[in-house]
């Protein structure tokens, strides 16, 4: 007897996507400069949902040049409290939108509808309530007395979260007077576009929020744009290297939130069957685009084969297809790129004597497809166990006691995440102590809540994002 | 292979050695499986899968022969008006009632549906071992196949894990080749999930053929999470022994919904060798009118009113 699940999808039909998107400057949506667009696809069937605008230089410039009298003009006079009741408003809005919200960016990015259902929509709505709070609370963000805004914050965010990264970036520069020019990534603008049209539902002042679709090259003219008071950017380490060395020497302020390569240590007291679920939910959330994922799985060697084992049982039952089926728990890659560079390190990673084994379940034809992966017998020496992969592939390495476990989870470029898993207060706590790593998880993983701030040590990034850490990265001290 | 040679070191040395459950971790993937979507055909099958596990029961002390020989004749023909319908999986009565019960399966076509007796001092188990082995011997003489028998709480609260060893194996020796011993912990008393998990291995190693969650008396009973951890222990101990387990929820599951979150529990824990009837139970009363509403719905494409589904 089996219990086959019958497809389950949720409609598409919730969601109406217009054919083409202009930029989004001063309020209203306009046309790039010479009228140049690109397409926008489903990763999980690479159908085209939507032609996009690109923004070049004097796109950016006209974006840029709203956001500072939006800022001067409008923002920095509001009242405190008429701040939040803007953002109030665009919390509501994005509950009443959810499903809509979900089905686009399931579309867009190719994660299961479940969780851009039960995850990215409600937190990215959370956070503008969260920060909606915080605007006429600022004098207690830490600052000192009277903080002020910085002015206008360009922003760049990633594919692996798109509204759900535009929210920690939007919600708080926002809340602390600041208007701002954003850039979704690439591959997924199309929430970033309909959350532009929140701003209008919302009456929010034009040019508080400006959406410039694009690229890499986009993202350059905001980050060496002079008229930008501060950059906040999410995604590589190698591109916010390359952001730090144009920002040094202006009076920009930085926030990078870059890669990571969490180490998630699981002891041999553990509760296995939810260590299992941790790590299962730690690496092949979101197909393992996570900057915080525990990607370098950290085993003591006394309880090794009981937990790949268990692991491998469940693995085989991640049920990986149709992003928009209900049950599905893992989606597409989100581009034939990101796809090639997983396929190269998991083929390093074979080369390199690791063991690599899948769940070998069947994968669609069309579109953008990796199975869950976990390699064992992994070392510190090898490039699976340094380099982030950034999909869903996990690393296993042992160790044998807990000071062994700090020094290879420390043992590390990065710095951004890490769990520990533990039957025993005061072991979870030293260990927790020793790490070093911006956000540590005892007996859960990826769990974020607005008011928790989280960022990196080392190249994992500068700054915090979310709290009043990330707060206070969007004011100053005032005199 | 045997995880424990009868002595109390051993016993214990076995309850020991089990990893510790997460509560806070436990409670969601036991959430998170409840989101699963099942629709259409898959729904369907569920249904009709959930009617055949059903241990159809009445356990109150106004029950009569009349009450029982009703639900027999539902057992067999859930829906009067349509013979695809499976039938229940067993019926579930108390020790009196077991020969009535016999009887009149027999005497209607429903000779292939065990009866099961609950027993050693149901609801309880606050009575002396001789209590116990007289209730569960006058339960096998009526014609039982199925033994409910309930753990004493009290001993295993108080760490006297022995003493519910020890009853659970004389109760199992009782039942021998004549009928299938479901042991049952009342959840609800022991309450944490690492209670949960040691009572189940403790049951199994002493010879149950089912563990099952609660008596239907105590509230609550078969929560998604302690199904959740019983079926990881089935799964464990076949891992182990090569030895099967079946798991008995009762309690609590009322509707469709929950019954196929408990489908979708024994699918993606123990596995889908685990999904008939076999290997688990459903322990209801009023859960098969739901289900046969919802069947129903399925058929005719529209909701039929309470009076189309029998009440017995």
């Amino acid at each position: 007897m089996t219990f086959e699940y019958a497809p389950a999808p949720e409609s598409a039909s919730v969601v109406n996507i217009a054919d083409s998107y202009g930029l989004f400057i001063n309020g209203k949506f306009v046309p790039a400069k010479g009228g140049m667009t690109f397409p926008t696809i489903n990763p999980a069937n690479e159908k085209v949902l939507s032609k996009v605008a690109y923004a070049s230089k004097d796109d950016v410039d006209k974006a840029v040049a709203a956001a500072r009298a939006a800022y001067t003009k409008v923002w920095s006079k509001l009242s405190p409290a008429e701040r939040g009741k803007y953002l109030f408003r665009i919390a509501r809005i994005l509950q009443e939108r959810a499903r809509e919200f979900a089905v686009l960016e399931t579309l867009n990015n190719g994660k299961p509808i479940r969780e851009t259902r039960d995850a990215d929509i409600p937190l990215a709505a959370a956070h503008f309530f969260y920060h909606a709070g915080w605007a006429d609370k600022l004098e207690h963000a830490g600052v000192g007395n009277n903080p002020k805004s910085l002015g206008v914050a360009g922003q760049i965010i990633p594919w692996n979260f798109p509204l759900l990264m535009l929210s920690w970036k939007i919600a708080p520069a926002l809340a602390a007077g600041n208007t701002v020019v954003l850039k979704p990534a690439e591959t997924t603008p199309l929430t970033a576009l309909f959350f532009a049209e929140v701003c209008q539902q919302a009456d929010l002042p034009p040019g508080v929020v400006n959406i410039l679709t694009g690229d890499g090259a986009t993202g350059s003219h905001i980050v060496n744009h002079p008229g930008i008071d501060k950059i906040a950017f999410t995604g590589s380490t190698e591109v916010g290297k390359l952001i730090a060395r144009s920002v040094a020497g202006t009076k920009k302020s930085l926030t990078l939130e870059l890669g990571g390569k969490g180490a998630n240590i699981v002891y041999e007291d553990a509760a296995i069957d939810e260590t299992i679920e941790g790590i299962v939910n730690g690496i092949f959330f979101n197909q393992g685009h996570v900057c915080c994922a525990g990607s370098r799985l950290l085993v003591q060697e006394s309880v090794h084969d009981e937990v790949i084992e268990k692991l491998q049982r469940r693995m085989s039952q991640i049920r990986v297809g149709d992003p928009m089926d209900k049950n599905t728990d893992m989606g597409a890659i989100n581009s034939s790129a990101q796809l090639a560079k997983i396929r190269e390190l998991a083929d390093v990673g074979g080369e390199e004597g690791a063991t690599r084994w899948d769940n070998g379940c069947e994968l669609p034809a069309k579109g953008f497809w990796f199975r869950p992966t976990i390699f064992t017998g992994v070392t510190q020496a090898q490039r699976i166990a340094r380099e982030e992969i950034f999909g869903p592939v996990l690393s296993v390495l042992t160790f044998r006691t807990p000071q062994e476990a700090i020094d290879k989870a420390n043992n590390t470029p990065f710095g951004l995440s890490a769990g520990i898993w533990s039957d025993k207060g005061s072991k979870v706590l030293w260990t927790a102590k020793n790490l070093k790593a911006g956000v540590i998880w005892a007996n859960t993983f990826n769990k974020f809540d607005p008011a928790s701030p989280f960022g990196g040590y080392k190249e994992s990034g500068w700054g915090r994002e979310g709290g009043r850490h990330g707060l206070s990265a969007y004011l100053k001290g005032g005199k | 292979m045997l995880l424990v040679d009868g002595t109390e070191s051993s016993l214990r040395a076995m309850l020991q050695a089990l990893p510790p459950v997460d509560e806070v971790g436990a409670h969601a993937r036991a959430a998170m499986l409840g989101t699963r979507s099942i629709k259409t055909t898959s729904k369907s099958w569920a249904i009709d899968t959930a009617i055949s596990m059903i241990d159809l029961t009445t356990l109150e002390g106004s029950d009569t022969p009349g009450k029982v020989r009703a639900l027999c004749n539902k057992a067999v023909r859930p829906d009067s008006t349509d013979a695809t319908v499976p039938h229940v999986g067993a019926i579930c009565v108390y020790n009196d009632m077991v020969a009535v019960a016999r009887k009149h399966l027999d005497a209607i076509g429903g000779a292939d549906i065990p009866v099961a007796a609950v027993s050693t001092a149901f609801p309880s188990g606050r009575a002396s071992r001789e209590v116990k082995i007289r209730d569960t011997q006058d339960a096998l003489d009526a014609g039982a196949t199925e033994i409910d028998m309930v753990i004493d709480r009290g001993a295993f609260l108080a760490g006297d894990i022995m003493k519910v060893f020890t009853e659970i194996v004389y109760i199992k020796e009782l039942c021998g080749d004549r009928a299938h011993l479901k042991v049952i912990f009342e959840t609800g008393e022991l309450v944490t999930l690492d209670n949960v998990r040691k009572a189940s291995f403790l049951a199994m190693a002493a010879g149950a053929d089912f563990i099952k969650t609660s008596t239907g008396k105590i509230s609550p009973a078969a929560t998604p999470p302690v199904v959740l951890v019983m079926l990881e222990a089935v799964r464990d101990f076949y891992a182990q022994t090569g030895v099967k387990i079946g798991v008995k929820p009762a309690g609590g599951i009322r509707n469709t919904k929950d019954a196929i979150k408990q489908l979708v529990l024994v699918n993606e824990t123990a596995g889908a060798q685990w999904l008939n009837p076999q290997l688990f139970r459903i322990g209801a009363s009023a859960l098969l009118n739901d289900l046969l509403m919802q069947r129903m719905k399925l058929r005719d494409g529209h909701y039929a009113g309470p009076n189309y589904v029998t009440l017995d």
